[in-house]
């Protein structure tokens, strides 16, 4: 859902900005009154300033309310303790079930790794930095059972690539 | 002073009215810094090819080398922007500030000792902690590098901070002498208050940020790096990591966005070379600069939204500045480029095609950058190839546009001209890089993790096409590369 909405939001803009440069490239060629077109640039400013500001402080106020901070109050059926270390991942319990509250208390014993939880399609659902002298806590209830991926996402020496795990989400208890 | 030569404006598409800037000591010093930009420039990106080509299972690098290349094409990108950068800084403060050429000349030579540690390091020592060093790595390789290794590195790195560090010196030296205090060189008498005086000149405005901004970012790049140096051969002083992400990402993401604002000077001073509109320090210019000043040091936060641990205020101010911080200058710039060439009559070269196209891509490369700048998004996105999709645009589109850019100006100045190829490494250049870095982006979005040495099947299609992509850019930069060296030696710029 949110990588969708990433390309979407990127695509459109993108595309947007890229069509005004390039008609303004293509006008170059031809002469214009410089006071005029200051003068609507200054508009143009103004509108553009104005219309973020439309945009963005309803865009921040939602997005901040979907943020995967942990909050108080929330009970996990089950809590996993992930610990990352040059270069594996230990993950206990390996298994937790289906449509209930998952903790997963994430640390490095070393260096900083990365827990990036991945769905069957490997698609990238949720994560964590793993930091020495931290433990940073995902709340996350697993709609579906299956086998899902970890994978390190903060870059920790040569075996980097060849930190891959695996969570077991069962069918409800 | 001469001036530095007497541009053909039929050929050079400059304006009839323009005056090539008065030549000042120093400018064969600025030379000498975007000829070792143009071929470090060309070098790392050879070293992004290979590192595609390798993802795409087209070549096998073994690992260790796989990130020891990831490791200098990230510090040497981040130390040859600011080092073009500042050349580019350099060549247009000096026509209004009296700068030192004897400070230009340290930070070069502090830059190239750096360097030669860096590279001895990476390569001969074996150090591969990737270009952010998060602290405890440097320190922590599993025996895949000695404590010399990350030493030489760490080093190397502070040698270059230390240069930067005292041209920034220099240049705060410079504007306070002639405009009194740094404040008037931003124009707050004028954009805060009723000042009827002429507001300084936009490249002194830009060239003030830069300066109180870099200054603390350096100095705070030289703690974490000097207290890793130290755990490197006393593993038992040890820095909080956290702290550490802290000090790193602050010194990192300041000095990068520096490159980009030292980068956008050449736009100022030679955009209207060619349409014959001056760019002008208006209010809304002045008040964009100052708030972007302010935003910039705080945003760094964007940076560690995984990092739950980070207390959630700053996460928080971290995604709101995300949103804001590079706004201001980039909507004042792109709107004002795009006034500045709507309908002046122009003719298009690569000097200004590059100019244009640095501002487009950085006003593009900034989307998918506020998008993963969400914390909600952040989520599914921190660490893929989303990352690289975004800084690339606006780095490889942005500023490294605008250095090639003011290389080709630099060289028509003394008489060089252009030619089809170049016009060809142009179109290359723009469509490669725009479509390499979407490769990257798509990547994102699949998931695809960020400095994997060793990607899965399912994402090879993928890293291929990006890996042809990279071939078309780094051709034309080999092309832009060459030609700005061909041309300054032949004139004996």
């Amino acid at each position: 859902m949110e990588q969708r909405i990433a390309v979407l939001v990127s695509t459109v803009l993108g595309v947007l900005l890229l069509g005004v440069f390039a008609a303004v490239a293509r006008s170059a060629g031809r002469s214009g009154s410089a006071e005029e077109i200051a003068a609507g640039a200054a508009r143009w400013r103004r509108a553009v300033l104005w219309g973020l500001v439309g945009v963005f402080v309803p865009t921040i106020a939602f997005s901040l309310t979907r943020t995967p901070y942990p909050s108080a109050g929330q009970t996990a059926a089950v809590v996993v303790q992930a610990t990352g270390h040059q270069w594996t991942w230990e993950v206990a319990p390996d298994t937790v079930p289906a449509r209930e509250l998952v903790e997963i208390r994430v640390t490095g014993a070393d260096v900083n790794h990365g827990l990036g939880v991945y769905d069957l399609n490997d698609r990238l659902i949720t994560q964590a930095q793993a930091m020495p002298g931290y433990t940073n806590v995902i709340r996350h209830t697993f709609a579906t059972p299956g086998t899902y991926r970890i994978l390190c996402l903060e870059y920790c020496g040569l075996g980097h690539h060849t930190m891959v795990s695996k969570l077991v989400v069962s069918a409800a208890r | 002073m001469a001036t530095i030569g007497t541009p053909d404006v039929r050929t050079r598409g400059l304006d009839a009215a323009y005056t090539p800037p008065t030549a000042a000591r120093g400018d064969g010093v600025v030379a000498a810094y975007m000829g070792i930009t143009a071929v470090v420039l060309a070098l790392l990106m050879v070293f992004g090819l290979l590192m595609r080509a390798s993802q795409a299972g087209v070549i096998t690098i073994p690992a260790n080398r796989f990130y020891q290349l990831l490791t200098a094409h990230g510090i040497g990108m981040v130390a040859i922007s600011g080092l073009g950068g500042a050349g580019v800084m350099w060549f247009f403060l000096s026509r209004y500030v009296p700068l030192s050429r004897t400070i230009l000349l340290a930070n070069l030579a502090c830059f190239l000792a750096g360097v030669v540690l860096v590279l001895g390091g990476i390569f001969v020592g074996g150090f591969a902690a990737g270009w952010t060093f998060l602290f405890p790595l440097p320190a922590h390789s599993l025996g895949v590098w000695g404590p010399g290794a990350a030493a030489s590195y760490l080093a190397g790195v502070l040698l270059v901070g230390v240069g930067f560090l005292l041209l920034y010196l220099d240049t705060g030296r410079a504007i306070i002498r002639t405009y009194g205090s740094l404040g008037r060189a931003l124009g707050w008498p004028q954009a805060f208050g009723k000042s009827a005086a002429s507001a300084p000149p936009p490249t002194v405005v830009a060239s003030t940020v830069v300066t109180i901004i870099n200054v603390p970012a350096i100095a705070v790049g030289a703690v974490i790096l000097t207290m890793s140096l130290v755990n490197a051969y006393a593993p038992a002083f040890r820095v909080n990591a956290l702290l550490a992400k802290n000090l790193i990402y602050f010194f990192g993401h300041v000095f990068i966005n520096s490159a980009i604002y030292m980068g956008v000077i050449g736009v100022y001073e030679i955009l209207p070379a060619f349409t014959g509109r001056p760019w002008k320090s208006t209010r809304p210019f002045l008040l964009a600069w100052t708030a972007t000043m302010l935003m910039v040091v705080a945003v760094y936060p964007h940076h560690l939204f995984m990092d739950y641990a980070n207390p959630r205020w700053a996460n928080v101010l971290g995604q709101i500045l995300s949103y804001t911080s590079g706004l201001p200058v980039l909507a004042v710039t792109a709107i004002a480029t795009l006034a500045n060439v709507y309908r002046s009559g122009m003719r298009w070269n690569v000097t200004s095609s590059l100019l244009f196209a640095s501002v487009m891509g950085w006003s593009v490369g900034v989307i998918p950058a506020i998008v993963d700048g969400t914390i909600a998004i952040n989520r599914v996105m921190h660490n893929t190839l989303w990352v690289p999709g975004h800084f690339h645009i606006y780095l490889l589109l942005g500023v490294v546009a605008m250095l090639f850019g003011f290389m080709y100006f630099l060289s028509s100045l003394h008489g060089g001209a252009e030619g089809a190829l170049d016009r060809a490494a142009f179109w290359s250049y723009v469509v490669g890089g725009m479509a390499f870095a979407v490769v990257f982006l798509a990547a994102g979005a699949m998931s695809v993790p960020r400095r994997w040495a060793v990607h899965l099947a399912p994402w090879m299609g993928l890293d291929r096409l990006g890996a042809a992509f990279a071939l078309v850019v780094v051709a034309a930069a080999l092309v832009f590369a060459a030609s700005f060296l061909r041309r300054v030696r032949a004139t004996g710029g």
